[in-house]
């Protein structure tokens, strides 16, 4: 059933006091109308679902409430009283907290400066952090969000960063909490843990507005979903009287194939060839990737699984050539790369980041600068006398836009910086498929995007493969490795310890290696 | 219209020129404010003189004369200010800039004084020399991580004393001053001088600076290597990962401003306008001018061609303060106030770009708070609605 709320202002008699209330938010940008008159009502006490494709305004509406921009049209009432947030300081003295997508956190801080950062207790001009780290360990343990708070945040894993986002939040003891896809970095059990927490948080009267795009985890975790599409709000939902496919329907506005299909996968030569190497950990002075062996074929997707922080990034920096290696050696095609320059493995290899704003992007730069950034010095965009070739970036800037949909103000001159974050990704991989590599390294290529963007994105892989690549996936959600690939490695702990195939395993198998309960030898597997 | 209007107002170039003529009005203001507290009776003269610099003469021949003595220098300003530039849009900070300009003086008078070497080879020994000086802060910087603004600051002085040594060499027996450069060691002049009543030390210096100013956007703007280095400068994990050489590029940049700043020196003392004082114990301010200018300049090579005329002028208009109302440090003080506060275009761009942003909201929430009465504000959101889709579809023609 879909309750539409009356637009405009007029306030439907309803008998529950409401949180927040955000009538008729109305927020335009340069080029785009990112809030179309939507309209959102927060219970007390209720999770609330926001659902919407890339670009569909989430973050922005988010973003409104937080102080973070303001609204041209629109009210916005806590508790029944109208209310000005005119910066996130305000929203913080409402008692909204929030966890962005994008974390903002202070690099060479530690995790406890960060939690009490803007809040610091202190006495005679003296920080008291003791104090502080005993309420916040208490969060910790209660929630079970375990950080080393005396660890650096640069030090550790997007997973700890976010959950130090979270504990921000919880030591703020702010009770409107909005989540901006809070789910996107956790491991399958920690997505598990932090349902569980949502639910006991909501049971003690916080209210909590999460923007996902994970349409399980809404109806498992939500009481109800308001849906946005293209700025514009499609309606709110009751969990309890709706599915999936209603949900990804009114998102998208098309039926969405949510298990892609795909054909028998047809192995043939071998393409990356990885043979016991080692690679040193971005914190520690110890191996992250210890004496790992594998290798891919063309035609053939494989993905590697496991919980985030077990030596996935650092095997895929060792091979991309981020970083050295300190043992062993990789083959690409035949040809011994293990000590190549970046440039030259990247013309038989595309990289689809981790970290698209630190690695894969130069945020300050146009889209079409961005779009060529692997291949600028080829002959196409640089003259012999080593000039730009201006017209030729901006047509296959236009081009690349136009295949693979990527939405932004004001095509390609937009600073990318302004883009959101989906569209980011739908740049990078416009530009990594578009070279049409021999070997495709895709590093949680669908984090934090919605299903139709998923959807497609799992069909180009597939193609990919089809087409004769091979195609190396390093994911942490546990669907995606069973839909997509074709074998399955899991690491833990910097090893690989098995080797599946995704029709005879099932998740809670996987999960098993993935925890480190279970291991294979592998010599004997292979055998 | 009115988004047409507010774009203007937020417009990249528009807010550099008016946060710059924004910041050296408060530069004269507080300028005039110190001059008043001196000494109150001449300030206004003071501040007047100068703004006026050369146009202090009476004349229109020596105003012009005078012009080209505040065009001389800005060549040299202009070159360091561009290797500051050059090296900022990398993202480094180019402070040994100074040192860089003090070797290349040191190579190009000795080639002139003690080799005789015509003046297009003493310009390339300087530029070859600051380059070796940007050089050696770019291998510390790429290979060693030692951060360009100690490593330059610290080359400036070992620059200065290897300059006063060398030039020991070629000095007059009887003062501390170089000798005078003479014969081919001089810049032509091809008939510059001429145009400003014959001063002899206006030489094709100057449009070469400013050819060097064009070129310098034309490599950053327009060319590969500019790419190169902009990416490197704005995210240097995604220039690695797009396998551009980080090292490579930071020591080439380092060099090519030391290349810059070494010319600069070649460009006023292969005029013969200065000589170098070989008991000279502090770095000459040119480098640290070129800071100023790169600023204001609203971090553009063209914007720092008028950067640098202005600050020159400034300079060179200090010295027409009345010495008999003011003692003769307060010439360079004023001077040094002004500049100063041209430092801070970046922070008052900052301000009229939020002010902007605020009044931009402001006239939106006005036009939302008119019409009273449920109805009619229902129907005034049907029609922003309406507003709202024509701007989309406005946006997307525009793509």
């Amino acid at each position: 059933m879909i309750t539409a709320f009356v637009e405009g202002g007029v306030i439907v008699a309803e008998e529950e006091q409401y949180a927040i209330e955000m009538i008729g938010i109305t927020k335009r940008f340069p080029g785009i109308v990112a809030n179309d008159n939507v309209t959102l009502r927060l219970k007390k006490g209720e999770i609330h679902a926001l659902l919407g494709e890339n670009g569909a305004g989430k973050s922005t509406l988010m973003s409104v409430l937080f102080g973070l921009y303001q609204a041209e049209e629109g009210i916005i009432k806590k508790d029944g009283k109208e209310v000005h947030i005119t910066d996130p300081n305000v929203a913080n003295d409402l008692g909204i907290g929030m966890v962005h997508q994008h974390f903002k956190l202070v690099q060479c801080f530690t995790v406890l400066d960060n939690i009490i950062l803007g809040v610091e207790t202190t006495k005679h001009g003296f920080l008291q952090k003791e104090e502080a780290r005993k309420k916040i360990e208490e969060a910790e343990e209660k929630y079970g969000l375990k950080v080393d708070l005396d660890a650096k945040v640069e030090d550790i894993t997007v997973g700890m960063q976010q959950r130090t986002e979270i504990l921000k939040m919880l030591y703020r003891d702010n009770d409107i909490l909005i989540f901006d896809e809070p789910t996107a970095v956790l491991t399958p059990q920690e997505i598990v843990e932090l349902e569980k927490i949502m639910k006991n948080l909501a049971k003690e009267g916080k209210s909590i507005l999460f923007i996902s795009h994970k349409l399980n985890e809404i109806l498992e975790t939500a009481d109800r979903c308001t849906v946005l599409r293209r700025g514009k709000c499609v309606g709110t939902v009751n969990i309890k009287d709706t599915n999936e496919e209603e949900l990804s329907r009114m998102m998208v506005g098309r039926d969405v194939q949510l298990v892609v299909s795909k054909d028998e996968a047809k192995p043939k030569d071998v393409v990356l060839d990885v043979d016991n190497i080692t690679v040193a950990s971005r914190v520690h002075k110890t191996n992250a990737v210890k004496n790992v062996s594998f290798t891919v074929r063309a035609g053939e997707i494989v993905c590697i699984a496991g919980i985030d922080g077990n030596g996935q990034t650092e095997l895929i920096y060792g091979i991309t050539g981020l970083s050295p290696l300190t043992g062993g050696s990789v083959h690409l095609c035949g040809k011994d790369i293990s000590s190549a320059p970046i440039r030259e493995r990247s013309k038989l290899m595309s990289h689809i980041p981790e970290d698209r704003q630190k690695h894969g992007l130069v945020l300050d730069y146009s889209l079409e600068y961005n779009m060529i950034l692997q291949r600028y010095y080829e002959p196409q965009f640089t003259s012999k006398a080593g000039f730009l070739r201006r017209r030729n970036i901006r047509e296959y800037a236009n081009r690349l836009i136009s295949q693979y949909d990527v939405r932004s103000g004001q095509g390609p001159v937009t600073i990318v910086r302004s883009m959101s974050g989906g569209n980011q990704q739908k740049a990078i991989i416009a530009r990594e498929l578009d070279k049409k590599p021999k070997l495709l390294v895709a590093v949680q290529p669908t984090r934090g995007l919605d299903v139709g963007a998923i959807e497609y994105i799992h069909r180009q892989l597939i193609a990919q493969r089809d087409a004769g690549a091979a195609v190396l996936l390093v994911s942490l959600e546990l669907e995606e490795v069973m839909n997509v690939s074709d074998r399955i490695l899991v690491m833990y702990e910097g090893e690989i310890v098995g080797e599946l195939d995704p029709k005879k395993t099932t998740t809670e198998e996987l999960g098993l290696y993935m925890a480190g309960a279970k291991r294979q030898d592998r010599k004997e597997a292979e055998k | 219209m009115e988004k047409k209007k507010s774009s203007f107002l937020r417009n990249e170039t528009f807010l550099s020129v008016a946060a710059a003529i924004i910041c050296i009005l408060v530069g004269l203001l507080v300028g005039f404010l110190v001059l008043l507290a001196i000494k109150p009776e001449g300030a206004w003269a003071g501040i007047l003189a100068i703004i006026k610099n050369f146009f202090n003469y009476p004349t229109k021949a020596a105003a012009m004369k005078y012009l080209g003595n505040t065009l001389v220098k800005t060549a040299p300003l202009l070159m360091c200010a561009l290797s500051i530039n050059f090296c900022y849009k990398v993202g480094l900070f180019n402070i040994g800039a100074a040192g860089q300009y003090v070797v290349g003086a040191a190579a190009c008078l000795y080639a002139a004084l003690a080799w005789n070497m015509p003046w297009y080879v003493c310009m390339i020994l300087a530029m070859i020399a600051g380059g070796i000086f940007g050089l050696a802060v770019g291998f510390l910087k790429a290979y060693a991580n030692v951060n360009e603004v100690i490593s330059g600051i610290m080359l400036n002085w070992i620059g200065l004393y290897l300059t006063n040594m060398i030039l020991g060499n070629v000095k007059e027996s009887t003062s501390p001053y170089t000798v005078n450069v003479k014969g081919s060691a001089l810049i032509p002049s091809l008939g510059l001088s001429a145009l400003f009543s014959n001063n002899k030390y206006v030489t094709i210096a100057v449009p070469l600076s400013i050819v060097f100013a064009i070129l310098v956007w034309v490599v950053l703007e327009k060319t590969k290597f500019g790419y190169e280095l902009r990416a490197t400068g704005y995210n240097k994990d995604a220039a690695k990962y797009a396998g551009m050489n980080e090292k490579k590029n930071i020591i080439l940049t380092l060099m090519i401003g030391g290349c810059l700043a070494g010319l600069g020196a070649a460009f006023l003392y292969l005029t013969g306008y200065e000589q170098w004082s070989t008991t000279q114990s502090s770095v000459p301010g040119m480098g640290f001018n070129g800071i100023a200018a790169t600023f204001l300049g609203g971090l553009s090579p063209i914007g720092t061609i008028f950067a640098s005329f202005f600050i020159q002028h400034i300079t060179s208009g200090g010295s027409y303060l009345d010495k008999s109302v003011y003692p003769s440090q307060i010439s360079d003080l004023i001077s040094a106030i002004i500049i100063y506060l041209c430092g801070f275009v970046m922070f008052f761009k900052l301000v009229m770009n939020r002010r902007a942003a605020a009044r931009e909201e402001a006239k939106a929430e006005a036009a939302a708070q008119t019409p009273a009465g449920a109805s009619v504000s229902a129907a005034a959101a049907a029609d922003a609605r309406q507003n709202a889709d024509d701007g989309k579809e406005e946006g997307g023609k525009k793509e």
